[in-house]
């Protein structure tokens, strides 16, 4: 009960992104079709992006812009009022990256598809084999 | 495989669980990743750069080398895209024509088609799609206020959440919804794929142009300090400047490439049929 207390109601975000993320890597491995493998793809991603994002949490903090007044003098900041913004920059860049990779994965799906007329990981190693 | 495969994910998955006991706990203040460089972005980027919005400085500034190629990578996707699906000689198929004062379909097999100037005559997709009254016009009458809201995003990603990345991808579905809504015919007409290729080109040659600028003024390559020499603003503003310019670019790259994707994945690269 302790160790429930501890680790699993403290850091249940953390099980759940790995869970999901686990969740992307057996659709990655076992899935036959091409797409359903960037579908696990694009899954161990966002699993990824939640992992960062929640790393940079605080208690009590709120999104990271500072407050201030227009032409305003210098006032003190204090960091624990502002979540980290590190791990949103590194994360914000990267969704838009995976959407491209994404798009790029798709194209190269669609070139397979056009060539073999299967998207069957199977199917396709016979075909690759006869040809 | 399936069985191997679970045993993979279940062993691995296993040692993350067993390791998030490592971990600190959601929303501790005091983690690791928030006690050492994040304090100091924190307390010094709106002194340094005149930037509130800490995400926008770190992305734009302080890690701007680091955005220059993720808005290449970005680029160099859109173009592999091209490279991989666009075909030029226009296949032999069937086209169909909607004959507009009767509603009548025609069906033309061959090469003979009706020139597109036609009044008479209007393309329709093979995989017949309803022309849905509702949709074309809410979608026709979204479209100026979604790309508003996308130029805001861009422009106010100084003081609020936004920026580049997320205005341009905002810009870039303002087309596709003209695409989804009408056909992918319609979108081309109205952003065409020359302009496309070119406004990516232009997103990421305004970014690295406005680092070379920096060079050519003094500094080093993305220091935006060194354009106070020919804004009227004093250095800590000339930052902040520098930061809108290159977020105006990456939003031009990010809004060309996510509508060259579009078109070239959902029309397999003939540009005349997509969903």
């Amino acid at each position: 009960m302790d160790f429930l207390l501890t680790h699993l109601v403290a850091k249940y975000n953390f099980w759940l992104y790995i869970i999901l993320m686990m969740i992307g890597l057996y659709a990655m491995i076992a899935k036959n079709n091409l797409i359903k493998k960037l579908v696990g793809m694009n899954i161990f991603q966002t699993a990824i992006i939640l992992f960062y994002v929640s790393i940079g949490s605080k208690r009590g903090g709120t999104i990271p812009i500072v407050e201030h007044i227009a032409g305003g003098g210098e006032h003190a900041i204090n960091p624990t009022r502002y979540v980290n913004p590190l791990p949103h920059v590194l994360m914000l860049t990267a969704i838009v990256v995976s959407v491209s990779t994404f798009g790029v994965a798709l194209a190269l799906a669609i070139k397979i598809y056009q060539r073999y007329k299967t998207l069957e990981e199977d199917e396709l190693l016979t075909r690759i084999r006869e040809s | 495989m399936k069985r191997l495969a679970l045993l993979i994910v279940i062993l691995s998955g296993g040692l993350l669980l067993y390791a998030t006991k490592d971990f600190p706990s959601w929303g501790d203040p005091n983690s690791p990743a928030s006690t050492h460089v994040s304090p100091r972005y924190l307390e010094k980027s709106l002194e340094e750069t005149a930037v509130p919005n800490v995400v926008t400085a770190v992305l734009a500034d302080y890690r701007g080398y680091d955005t220059m190629f993720e808005t290449t990578v970005i680029f160099c996707a859109g173009v592999a895209c091209f490279m991989l699906l666009r075909k030029f000689e226009p296949e032999e198929r069937d086209l169909y024509y909607r004959h507009i004062p009767t509603g009548l379909t025609l069906h033309i097999k061959g090469e003979k088609q009706i020139p597109s100037t036609s009044k008479e005559f209007e393309k329709i997709d093979a995989i017949w799609t309803p022309y849905d009254f509702i949709i074309n016009t809410v979608s026709r009458f979204l479209v100026p206020f979604i790309q508003l809201f996308a130029l805001y995003v861009i422009a106010h990603g100084h003081h609020s959440p936004g920026g580049g990345f997320q205005g341009g991808v905002i810009l870039g579905a303002s087309i596709i919804v003209l695409a989804v809504a009408f056909n992918l015919r319609t979108a081309v007409r109205r952003f065409g794929e020359k302009i496309d290729g070119i406004m990516s080109a232009l997103g990421v040659f305004i970014y690295a142009g406005v680092g070379a600028f920096c060079a050519i003024l003094g500094a080093e390559f993305l220091n935006y300090r060194a354009l106070a020499k020919i804004l009227p603003v004093g250095k800590v503003m000339a930052r902040s400047h520098g930061i809108l310019a290159v977020e105006i670019g990456v939003g031009i790259a990010v809004m060309a490439v996510m509508i060259c994707i579009y078109n070239n994945v959902a029309s397999e690269g003939k540009f005349d049929e997509g969903l």
